[in-house]
């Protein structure tokens, strides 16, 4: 029995586990990936929104400015890259200035800070590459960037150092209230709980809906994105939005924490919540439309392409705290945009519920900070020497691209919450993220985890348990003797 | 640490170029080789048809590359192994790491630049679909097959038909794996004619011409493909799309060279090639800095990768010995039919008697004849029955011509074309 499951291993199940992780009680979380940050969290804009579109009143609003106000400081402690760039949003007529004026006093209705209007030469100023038909812009100075991947797997960290147990792989098929407590069924067996936390993506809706009368229906939304390679990722500083649709915030161009450009997101309803396909016609709907605010943008330099699913909820608002009649269940769920920016904030108010309700103990030496493992990359020169001084593995680069080396890799392995997929390191360390997508290093990474985890190289696999890379030995396959 | 000569590389053509400069008399010479033996990309190529040309003997890649690296030992050239150098600057400091020295900054009095190309990944494409495991670059599964020993799969569609796809094909099927076909979208393939002959004709593996893959199925392993035909500005032609199911997909859509560092030492990059450009010694516009091998075009025969290789070698030791001369160069004009040419230029000070200039025509012409016109008088013809993108041509341009026309500023090289196959 633990006094907390939580169902979802992305950034707001993380976080909420990180938040809990502080009090001294048990905390499970499941999750049906190998691992964490594998669905929403791993495939979105990774932009802190400011707060000036969501509808003053509603939880989106609310949690994205705290969530906002937050960020800084929680990527300081959990040493995760985050960047204040400023978001731009332009408009290319004197009607569109109406309606950024409009968005401006939402903004200022909603508690955001400093948003200013800029005329068309301040705009070209700020950001030359800009389509010079601009008519003018609203800034967001509190608008930033922040890694996503590190943001979920940092959180997870902090709460493993601090007891929270992963159980991945696990296929939730059921949930069911026995009495006080909450019995999750799944493909691994049942897990029973005190208290229980929906966190579960595009599948809250059925978490929620095993549960509670209070019905929700999750539509996915889909966003595509086209990644260029970082020696175009100055092409703008700021996140250049164009004017807000009903379908979102519009397609953006934006340097990411990490110095690439990101192109994107498309947005359509899919029927399939599984269904993170990209296609040619949302690719070239992205593409296009970030021509209009960046007319420059050099297509050679696309990098990869890759599609997330938001979780819209269809009352379009965040659906926060205990269910009215199911007492001790806590939905996070219909968390879509701008619920990365709202992560922290989601976690420490729902966190801040939980405990008032049930006045844990605190955590004897809780962990509340982590350290990234040390990047070669951005490291100068006198650092550099110091590292492969102090470890010989420093000085054997496997990403030539990201220049990752040994001893990073070896350390996404074994830290808390270690990677167990060529994915895994990816997002742990940048190996494989670079202009030639693994081509080379793939081959090693995959030697690597053979090694470090003792499987053999059939067994590692991409992401999911099925994406294996090697499917025999040589000459095995013929004459058709190898199934 | 000081070094006369720096090359960055230790694949064919940083080889070639360390035996070009030690036999012009140059001693004090450090290879750097990110990997963990000399050799580079021959190491994997485990087929023959390597040194027609160089050997006149036909050489598997290994062969080949252990030609040059008992050269190598016998001149007892320096070389540093599992290094990478992450830093070159225009003052020609080289900064390198590996495990044993840490990191090193080495002030060259010459540098090569020999760090190959790398293959252009399935993102550079946007083929939509999920990203399952199954998807490869040819090279990545060609190290899987012939240095590990591991098959990356049994079902196998190859998408363009570059010469390692067509290798790749053979080598997948001589395996054991069972190859669908290759999809090259280009009406011709950018592959030598000999690969495909031998590589899929005489296996029986369907070559789709104007094809290419507008789809990807499956969410953990790749479960299958869509092709399509394409029109002539390559679009996928609505109701030609095929499912054709299988497990793997490798990608041999075109090479890249890489140069990250040539850009920090500023060094000028064709935008034709994605190399630097070189003028006849293989000189980049930062003097000292030379530049050969597939960092500086992408070859089709390794022969001419060497052959270049210890030019540029030489001329990096004469640059060392002060024997180099800068004078006036020659620009080289890309004419009608040409993609580019190296050199882009030539200072005949620096010529005994010819100079080879190799290009790559932009498209299949037959029929036709390679013109040599000194500014606009025309020096040379010479008639071509057919001349594909895939194989790379050359002309030889000689300095008597350059006697005749002293005062010449340009020569311009083009493709007279009587019938054009598009």
């Amino acid at each position: 029995m633990k006094d907390v499951i939580i169902i979802g291993a992305g950034v707001i199940g993380t976080n909420i586990a990180r938040e809990l992780s502080y009090y001294d009680i048990s905390i499970m979380v499941i999750d049906k990936n190998t691992d964490v940050c594998e669905e929403t969290s791993k495939a979105n804009s990774g932009i802190v929104h400011s707060g000036y579109d969501a509808q003053p009143g509603s939880l989106k609003a609310k949690y994205n400015v705290i969530g906002n106000q937050m960020m800084k400081s929680i990527c300081e402690d959990l040493d995760v890259p985050f960047i204040q760039n400023g978001s731009l949003i332009i408009g290319f007529t004197k009607k569109d200035e109406e309606e950024l004026e409009v968005l401006k006093a939402q903004g200022v209705l909603n508690g955001v800070k400093g948003l200013k209007i800029l005329n068309k030469d301040e705009v070209l100023k700020k950001e030359p590459k800009l389509n010079p038909e601009v008519y003018s812009g609203l800034y967001a100075p509190t608008g930033g960037v922040v890694d996503p991947f590190q943001l979920t797997i940092a959180s997870a960290e902090v709460a493993e150092m601090n007891s929270a147990i992963f159980q991945m792989e696990t296929i939730v098929q059921s949930v069911e209230k026995i009495g006080d407590f909450f019995v999750v069924h799944t493909d691994k067996g049942d897990f029973t709980s005190k208290i229980l936390v929906n966190a579960a993506g595009c599948y809250s809706d059925h978490i929620n809906n095993f549960l509670s009368e209070n019905k929700q229906e999750i539509r996915p939304r889909k966003g595509e994105y086209c990644l260029f390679d970082k020696q175009i990722g100055t092409l703008v500083t700021s996140t250049i939005f164009q004017l807000p649709t009903s379908m979102g915030k519009g397609v953006l161009v934006t340097p990411t924490a990490e110095g690439n450009l990101l192109v994107g997101p498309s947005s359509f309803y899919v029927d399939d919540k599984e269904d993170k396909e990209t296609t040619l016609s949302g690719i070239k709907y992205v593409l296009e439309t970030a021509k209009l605010s960046v007319p420059s943008i050099p297509l050679n330099f696309i990098i990869t392409g890759f599609a997330g699913l938001r979780a819209s909820e269809i009352g379009k608002d965040f659906i926060i705290g205990e269910q009215s009649d199911v007492p001790n269940f806590y939905n996070a769920s219909g968390i879509e945009s701008p619920g990365l920016t709202a992560a922290p904030a989601i976690a420490k108010d729902l966190a801040d519920m939980i405990q008032e309700k049930n006045q844990f103990l605190k955590r004897k030496n809780a962990v509340r900070k982590r350290k990234n493992i040390i990047r070669f990359e951005p490291a100068t020169l006198h650092q550099k020497k110091r590292l492969i001084a102090h470890d010989k593995e420093y000085g054997k680069i496997v990403c030539r691209c990201e220049m990752v080396t040994l001893s990073e890799i070896k350390q996404a392995i074994h830290r808390p919450v270690g990677a167990k997929t060529v994915d895994g390191i990816k997002r742990r360390t940048r190996a494989g993220s670079g202009r030639c997508q693994g081509g080379f290093c793939a081959p090693k990474v995959l030697e690597i985890l053979s090694e470090e985890l003792k499987l053999t190289p059939f067994e590692i696999a991409k992401s999911s348990k099925k994406s294996t890379f090697l499917l025999g030995l040589d000459k095995e396959l013929k004459g058709g003797s190898f199934e | 640490m000081r070094r006369d000569l720096v090359i960055i590389g230790g694949g064919p053509a940083g080889l070639a170029a360390a035996v070009g400069a030690y036999e012009a008399g140059l001693r004090d010479i450090l290879i750097l080789e990110r990997e963990n033996k000399l050799g580079g990309i021959l190491n994997q190529c485990i087929h023959n048809g390597f040194g027609l040309h160089k050997f006149k003997e036909e050489l598997t890649g290994p062969e080949y590359a252990f030609r040059y690296i008992e050269k190598i030992k016998e001149y007892n050239i320096e070389y540093k192994l599992s290094t990478m150098v992450f830093d070159v600057n225009e003052h020609l400091h080289v900064y390198a790491m590996n495990e044993e020295d840490g990191l090193m900054n080495i002030k060259a009095k010459s540098i090569v630049l020999a760090m190959g190309c790398r293959e252009r990944p399935r993102g550079a494409l946007n083929i939509p679909g999920n990203r399952p495991s199954g998807i490869y670059s040819a090279g990545s599964a060609q190290f899987y097959v012939n240095m590990e020993g591991f098959m990356p799969g049994k079902e196998v569609v190859v998408l363009g038909s570059g010469d390692i796809g067509l290798i790749m094909a053979r080598r997948m099927t001589l395996e054991g794996a069972h190859v669908k076909m290759v999809c090259e979208i280009l009406p011709y393939s950018g592959g030598l004619k000999r690969n495909i002959v031998q590589c899929l004709d005489d296996y029986n593996i369907p070559l789709k011409l104007s094809h290419t893959v507008t789809a990807i199925h499956g969410t953990s392993r790749l479960e299958g493909v869509t092709i399509s035909k394409v029109d002539e500005k390559m679009n996928p032609i609505p109701g030609t799309e095929e499912e054709i199911s299988c497990d793997t997909l490798l990608l041999s859509v075109g090479l890249i060279p890489e140069n990250e560092l040539s850009k920090r030492a500023k060094v000028e990059m064709n935008p034709a090639t994605s190399g630097a450009f070189v003028d006849e010694s293989f000189e980049t516009n930062i003097e000292g800095i030379f530049s050969c091998g597939n960092v500086l075009h992408v070859h089709d025969l390794v022969d001419y990768v060497s052959e270049e290789a210890e030019t540029a070698g030489h001329n990096a030791a004469m640059y060392v010995f002060g024997k180099l001369k800068h004078s006036r160069k020659v620009l080289l004009k890309v004419g009608n039919g040409i993609r580019y040419t190296v050199p882009v230029m030539i200072d005949f000070s620096n010529i005994e008697k010819f100079q080879t200039v190799r290009f790559r025509v932009s498209a299949v012409y037959r029929d036709c004849s390679i013109k040599v016109h000194m500014d606009d008088t025309l020096i040379f013809s010479q008639k071509k029955k057919i001349m594909t993108p895939g194989e790379m041509e050359q002309v030889l341009i000689l300095k008597k011509w350059y006697i005749d026309h002293p005062e010449v500023q340009v020569i311009t090289i083009s493709i007279e074309k009587r019938t054009k196959d598009e």
